[in-house]
């Protein structure tokens, strides 16, 4: 009987346990969680604040998920060295966990750049765990004024689970637009635009310089005062635990397509690791969370003994505020490095497909983002544009363009 | 397990099976009062052009990548039926983004929808091919 052990107890977790148990009913599977909690959905903690989910329903697997599984997990300790020699982890309490086949699921850690003066903050927070969303449930009330440092995705996230909760948020971030990872600036104005509509204010292009108690000096030299200060600028993968036994390690802890890190016997699934982003062929972390379970599951299946690959990882990313949803996937390529750029705009939608070397790599929708799944399968799948008519489907996302033969495989027979 | 098959030779593009579906889904008994002057949202749609027309909805594939993509773990698969949980799903839209068949979409809210084989609904089979005139969407085992 193989003897599993998981560190992390996050969805890459949950995909590794569930591709384990496709392949072995009967191995033993440990999961070390330093969080405290069953696995729950990280990207609805600011659906938490904005009360469109609970305690209960956050929870990523029914509560029987562990049980049903067969897994032990060890809550409130966290791994803190692998001896690969020995096939075995130390815990922080000093306990020792014996593995024959490890996944490493740590996810990331808030990234806090050491702002002068931010030791004499009273109340400020990361945003990316449910005890973080819970203690900024706490802190706040609907007279405090909030200041966000960082307009990404999990700043912006976080304004919007906020807004109905507190008087004022302000937001900055030292690029000179919001979500600046996954919009153009054509992009990232119509949603910027939209947000500031809903209550929210901006200070781009600018950032903390340093923090004198509750206020904030800004390069600017403009000073914000607030009550409470959320630290969201980026995340840092955790990969220290395999890069301290000498395992390659970018920015991410590097993966092959079987989830294999350059250490036999060890794995390693989720945002803590870097793959190949096949729209562009870089290796980069891809920190999103069908990325962490379709890795974690392809990380379990290998673990035990069965052969599988998952080669097709994109980044891409479907994020509303207040109403209005961007979608976007792959790379965007433009005119100087030889993509081309197809579009349709108007005063709140916009449309941006990029093409390159006859394939699809990427695109921007903001407004109208149905049926947008047909773009995303033609990027991650890498089909050719000769084989579709692109001049209807660039327009319409349907399957006129893909031709008979196609649609008789796709809606005549099992897939 | 029975699925959605569609033979697009035998589509006259009535669109009857978007009408049929939204009525097994509204939970009204009578159809008049269900559809007359309303807007419809169908789990299913008729797609084509001046040649050809065919229904598009939920493959229900067997691994089906809207339940490995779901960020709120609102979409499951039941006996191999890929079912949503509304009460868990936020309407953040991930499975609209990687359907590869556009089979995902929003009612009249913006809530997310999908063909759930009306296993859940009163037509306790799929109302779009118990209602095409031609046979051009069969629910069967393949
Ligand atoms: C606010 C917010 C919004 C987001 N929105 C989206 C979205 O809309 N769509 C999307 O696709 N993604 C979103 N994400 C990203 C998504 O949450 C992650 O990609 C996903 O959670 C990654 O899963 P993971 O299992 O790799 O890591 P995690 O979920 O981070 O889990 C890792 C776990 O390992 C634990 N751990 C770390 N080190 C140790 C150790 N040494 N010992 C024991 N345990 C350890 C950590 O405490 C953590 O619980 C969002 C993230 C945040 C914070």
């Amino acid at each position: 009987m193989k003897n599993y052990v998981i560190i992390g107890n996050g969805t890459a977790a949950v995909g590794c346990i569930e591709g384990i148990r496709s392949i072995d009913r009967d191995g033993k599977i440990t999961v070390i969680s330093s969080e405290r909690h069953p696995v729950y959905c990280r990207p609805l903690i600011s659906y938490y604040l904005e009360g469109k989910t609970d305690i209960e329903r956050i929870k990523y697997r029914p509560e029987n998920f562990y049980m049903e599984n067969g897994c032990e997990v060890i809550y409130g300790k966290s791994a803190v060295k692998i001896d690969n020699g020995k096939k075995v982890i130390l815990l922080n309490d000093e306990s020792k966990i014996f593995y024959d086949e490890l996944c490493i699921a740590t996810g990331s850690d808030p990234f806090i750049p050491d702002f002068d003066g931010i030791e004499s903050v009273g109340d400020k927070y990361s945003f990316m765990t449910l005890d973080d969303a819970l203690a900024i449930e706490k802190a706040v009330s609907k007279n405090s004024k909030v200041l966000i440092i960082g307009a990404g995705l999990i700043g912006l996230k976080c304004a919007e689970g906020l807004r109905d909760r507190v008087e004022s948020i302000t937001v900055c971030d030292l690029a000179d637009r919001v979500l600046s990872s996954i919009l153009d600036s054509d992009c990232a104005q119509i949603m910027q635009r939209h947000l500031e509509r809903c209550g929210i204010s901006f200070m781009l292009g600018d950032s903390a310089a340093k923090f004198r108690g509750n206020t904030a000096l800004m390069k600017s030299g403009k000073q914000v005062d607030f009550d409470i200060l959320v630290l969201a600028v980026g995340v840092k993968a955790n990969i220290s635990l395999l890069k301290d036994i000498g395992g390659m390690c970018g920015r991410g802890i590097i993966v092959d397509d079987h989830m294999r890190t350059s250490v036999s016997g060890i794995y390693a699934a989720g945002d803590c690791t870097e793959c190949t982003d096949i729209s562009c062929g870089e290796s980069k972390v891809i920190a999103i969370l069908p990325n962490a379970y379709m890795q974690g599951k392809c990380a379990g299946i290998n673990m035990a003994g069965a052969q599988e690959a998952y080669d097709k990882a994109i980044p891409m990313n479907s994020i509303g505020f207040f109403g209005l949803h961007a979608m976007t996937a792959g790379s965007y390529f433009g005119p100087e490095q030889n993509g081309e750029i197809y579009e349709e705009k108007s005063e709140d939608k916009i449309k941006r497909l990029f093409t390159k070397d006859g394939l699809l790599t990427g695109f921007i929708l903001i407004g109208n983002t149905d049926k947008a799944g047909i773009y995303t399968n033609m990027v991650r799948n890498r089909i050719p544009l000769s084989e579709v008519d692109y001049e209807r489907l660039k327009k319409s996302p349907d399957f006129v363009s893909f031709g008979a033969e196609y649609r008789k495989k796709k809606f005549g027979s099992v897939v | 397990m029975k699925r959605i098959f569609v033979n697009e030779k035998w589509c006259i593009g009535c669109h009857l099976c978007e009408y049929n579906c939204a009525f097994a889904n509204s939970g009204i008994k009578d159809m008049v009062k269900a559809l007359k002057g309303k807007n419809i949202y169908p789990r299913v749609h008729v797609e084509g052009d001046d040649k050809i027309t065919y229904a598009v909805s939920c493959r229900h594939c067997t691994d089906p990548i809207c339940v490995r993509s779901c960020i709120s773990g609102a979409l499951y698969i039941k006996d191999g039926t890929v079912c949503i949980d509304h009460d868990k799903c936020v309407g953040c839209l991930t499975c609209i983004l990687v359907c590869p068949y556009g089979a995902v979409s929003q009612d009249e809210n913006g809530a997310v929808q999908k063909c759930e084989l009306c296993l859940k609904n009163s037509a306790g089979a799929p109302a779009c091919a118990l209602g095409c005139p031609n046979g051009a969407i069969v629910y069967e085992e393949r």
